[in-house]
């Protein structure tokens, strides 16, 4: 994706840059959160803001997200547009009801008088044992609950692009975050969400999947870290003669049905890899996007590659066990075609 | 109330051990993470908060408490753990992630949990409170003696669960004592940054119950005044808070640049290290001779070495174990 001599970018970086070039042209664009200032946030996604914008615009929290969050709400509501972090999304627990009660609500509530222009920004995922309380991914836990927009970016393009268009929607965005393709040297990245990031700003459409690499055999689906499992999957089935189709959601809310199906149209087979729990969510979300609108699409049975219902365990080896990996991708393959 | 000989020697060779062990800690969980400093890798991985410097708190409130009293902790538990009489082989090997461990493996640093001597940690910010008062509560509804203390950090007082429970305590009026560790630090928010107030103490005229602050990170004046508040809530007076000055001698986990402390914060705060502290003044109120603190000293270390020890030989969990342990069995 990155030809010689282009410049590269971290997610962190990319979300970074995109706030400092939107707080230049917007006065009402504001940061607030814990550990977003001097720190420059935990995952690095607001660093260099506090020296540019100073801490009227970039403002440090006391560990008080039912307020800050539902002082966003209030803000959004009265002119201005602010980001605000809940710094891992296992967090939400202390603060939903500002969420999913009122940012997610107040605009249909309002029967669309009020606009609730702002984005939450939090980090998701596991992988580095950080325990059940430090690594969830709880895409469907947001992506569930209707009146707000959910995007999850895999790499540093689509992180800059998602996040200026997050702060120009006039509706709350969810943004999130992989903790693993951050780009923090101290908690290992995937390289692949490392690539070339334009210096000046642009927009990504919220609601439009990406087809990542194309296939015929079978489509694999995912967001976020999924979709590197997915594309080292797809090279380990192209060594067995099988070609797979990457489709990166990008966007979980709106989903994109139409690009998941037109792929699963042509390969007449599904994967959908997710780093949240099993059930009741987004991989039983995107297969029946695909069998409630035509199931003879489908060549074989779905399968899905998510973590088991359970909480999230610290030991090294048992987390592993329960994380998605290309190796359980291509597993799913191989039952695919014993069944 | 000051503690007598045999207390204050129990609180250093506590202080001692908890200190011990957090510099075995972070001596072995930076192996495996180096050249490339990867918090996922080494025999430890994940974050990891130490407790260097917060010792007299553990150990002047827990100097009261028996093990049927409850005790809730936070992300950074383990003086608290030691203080409380975890068993320190199986929280080593928790923190190792072995089988052996106190939930073998499953819950890691942050979520310790023995119920031999009602010991229990979250790692979200406030939330020791509610199951705290609960227990307090559970305590007076069976009539069954015991108290619940919630440790948690200063920063943990402005997160709306925290008040909800301080007043639930209050209105019920249960054997509940939240003690509030003030190092001056919520990651890198300064007090100052986060709080209106200077002392959290005074929160406690917000629910009508006593409230103190303690400064100095000073066991003996901790010791003090949790044994009046820990006396208080076993005679069915009710709740109260305590808010002890206290230092983070370490990062906010490992890894910590900790660039947001004002230049010489930290060689300062080591200068007030809390265990030479009291070193110096078990020899000078003639409270302990050098050979005793030399014998508590070798013992804590043995203690620790036998816990690390432990650890490092126990068999890894089994990956197919993470499925197991949901429900109750
Ligand atoms: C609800 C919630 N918000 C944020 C965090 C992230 N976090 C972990 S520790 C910490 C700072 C806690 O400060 P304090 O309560 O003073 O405890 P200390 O770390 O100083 O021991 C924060 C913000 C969290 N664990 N839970
Ligand atoms: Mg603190």
């Amino acid at each position: 994706m990155t030809k010689p001599n282009e410049r590269k970018l971290t997610i962190a970086r990319a979300m970074a840059e995109a706030t400092a070039q939107e707080m230049r042209i917007d006065p009402s664009v504001f940061v607030m959160g814990e550990d977003i200032g001097p720190l420059g946030g935990v995952y690095g996604n607001t660093r260099g803001l506090i020296e540019e914008f100073g801490a009227e615009r970039i403002r440090d929290t006391p560990i008080s997200e039912t307020a800050f969050i539902g002082a966003a709400v209030g803000a959004a509501q009265d002119g201005m547009r602010p980001v605000v972090e809940l710094m891992f999304v296992d967090f939400f627990g202390v603060c939903f009801d500002a969420i999913y009660n009122l940012m997610a609500k107040n605009i249909y509530f309002s029967g669309g008088n009020v606009k609730v222009p702002m984005v939450l920004m939090t980090s998701t995922g596991g992988g580095y044992s950080d325990g059940g309380q430090h690594s969830q991914c709880l895409y469907g836990t947001f992506a569930h609950l209707p009146g707000m927009k959910v995007v999850a970016p895999s790499n540093a393009y689509d992180a800059k692009g998602l996040m200026t268009a997050a702060m120009r929607d006039d509706s709350p965005v969810v943004y999130m975050y992989h903790k693993g393709l951050q780009g923090m040297g101290w908690l290992g990245t995937e390289a692949g969400a490392t690539v070339h990031v334009p210096e000046e700003p642009y927009t990504l459409e919220i609601g439009k999947a990406k087809v990542v690499r194309e296939g015929k055999d079978v489509s694999i689906v995912s967001c976020g870290m999924g979709v590197h499992n997915a594309l080292k999957a797809a090279k380990k089935l192209e060594a067995q003669g099988v070609s797979a189709e990457v489709v990166d959601l990008v966007s979980l809310v709106p989903l994109d049905r139409e690009t998941i199906r037109a792929s699963v149209a042509k390969t007449g087979r599904l994967i959908v890899v997710d780093e949240d729990y099993m059930s009741y969510g987004l991989s039983g979300e995107i297969i029946a996007s695909v069998t409630e609108h035509d199931i003879s699409a489908l060549k074989a049975a779905p399968k899905r590659v998510a973590f088991p219902d359970v909480p999230i365990p610290f030991a090294r080896v048992m987390e592993q066990f329960c994380l998605p990996n290309p190796d359980k991708i291509v597993a799913a393959w191989d039952q695919m075609q014993a069944a | 109330m000051s503690p007598t000989r045999e207390e204050q020697h129990w609180m250093y060779r506590n202080m001692v051990t908890s200190r011990r062990f957090e510099e075995a800690i972070a001596k072995i969980y930076f192996e495996g993470k180096s050249p490339a400093f990867n918090m996922a890798n080494g025999p430890i991985p994940g974050e990891m908060h130490l407790s260097d410097g917060q010792e007299p708190v553990a150990v002047g409130v827990c100097a009261h408490l028996t093990p049927e009293d409850v005790v809730t902790a936070t992300h950074r538990p383990h003086h608290q753990a030691i203080a409380k009489g975890v068993d320190l082989d199986k929280m080593a090997a928790e923190i190792f992630g072995k089988k052996t461990g106190l939930s073998g493996g499953r819950g890691g640093h942050m979520h310790l949990f023995d119920d031999d001597v009602n010991f229990a940690c979250s790692g979200i910010i406030a939330q020791g409170m509610g199951p705290a008062v609960g227990a307090a509560l559970s305590r007076k509804m069976q009539g069954k003696p015991g108290v619940a203390v919630a440790f948690v950090g200063e920063g943990a007082v402005n997160q709306g669960g925290w008040h909800e429970a301080m007043n639930l305590a209050a209105v019920w009026n249960l054997p509940f004592i939240c003690v509030v560790e003030d190092n001056g630090w919520g990651i890198s928010v300064s007090k100052e940054t986060a709080s209106s107030i200077g002392s959290h103490a005074d929160r406690a005229a917000a629910y009508g119950i006593p409230g103190k602050r303690i400064e100095g990170n000073d066991p003996y004046a901790i010791f003090e005044a949790a044994g009046e508040a820990i006396a208080r809530a076993r005679a069915g007076e009710g709740p109260s808070l305590l808010e002890c000055e206290t230092y983070r001698l370490a990062g906010h986990f490992m890894g910590d640049a900790e660039a947001y402390r004002p230049e010489g914060e930290k060689d300062a705060l080591f200068e007030k290290d809390p265990i030479p502290k009291m070193r110096e003044r078990l020899l000078a109120d003639g409270a302990a001779s050098e050979a005793e603190l030399n014998a508590i000293e070798e013992d804590s270390a043995a203690r620790v070495d036998a816990a690390i020890t432990f650890a490092r030989e126990s068999d890894d969990a089994a990956p197919e174990d993470a499925l197991t342990a949901v429900f109750a069995a």
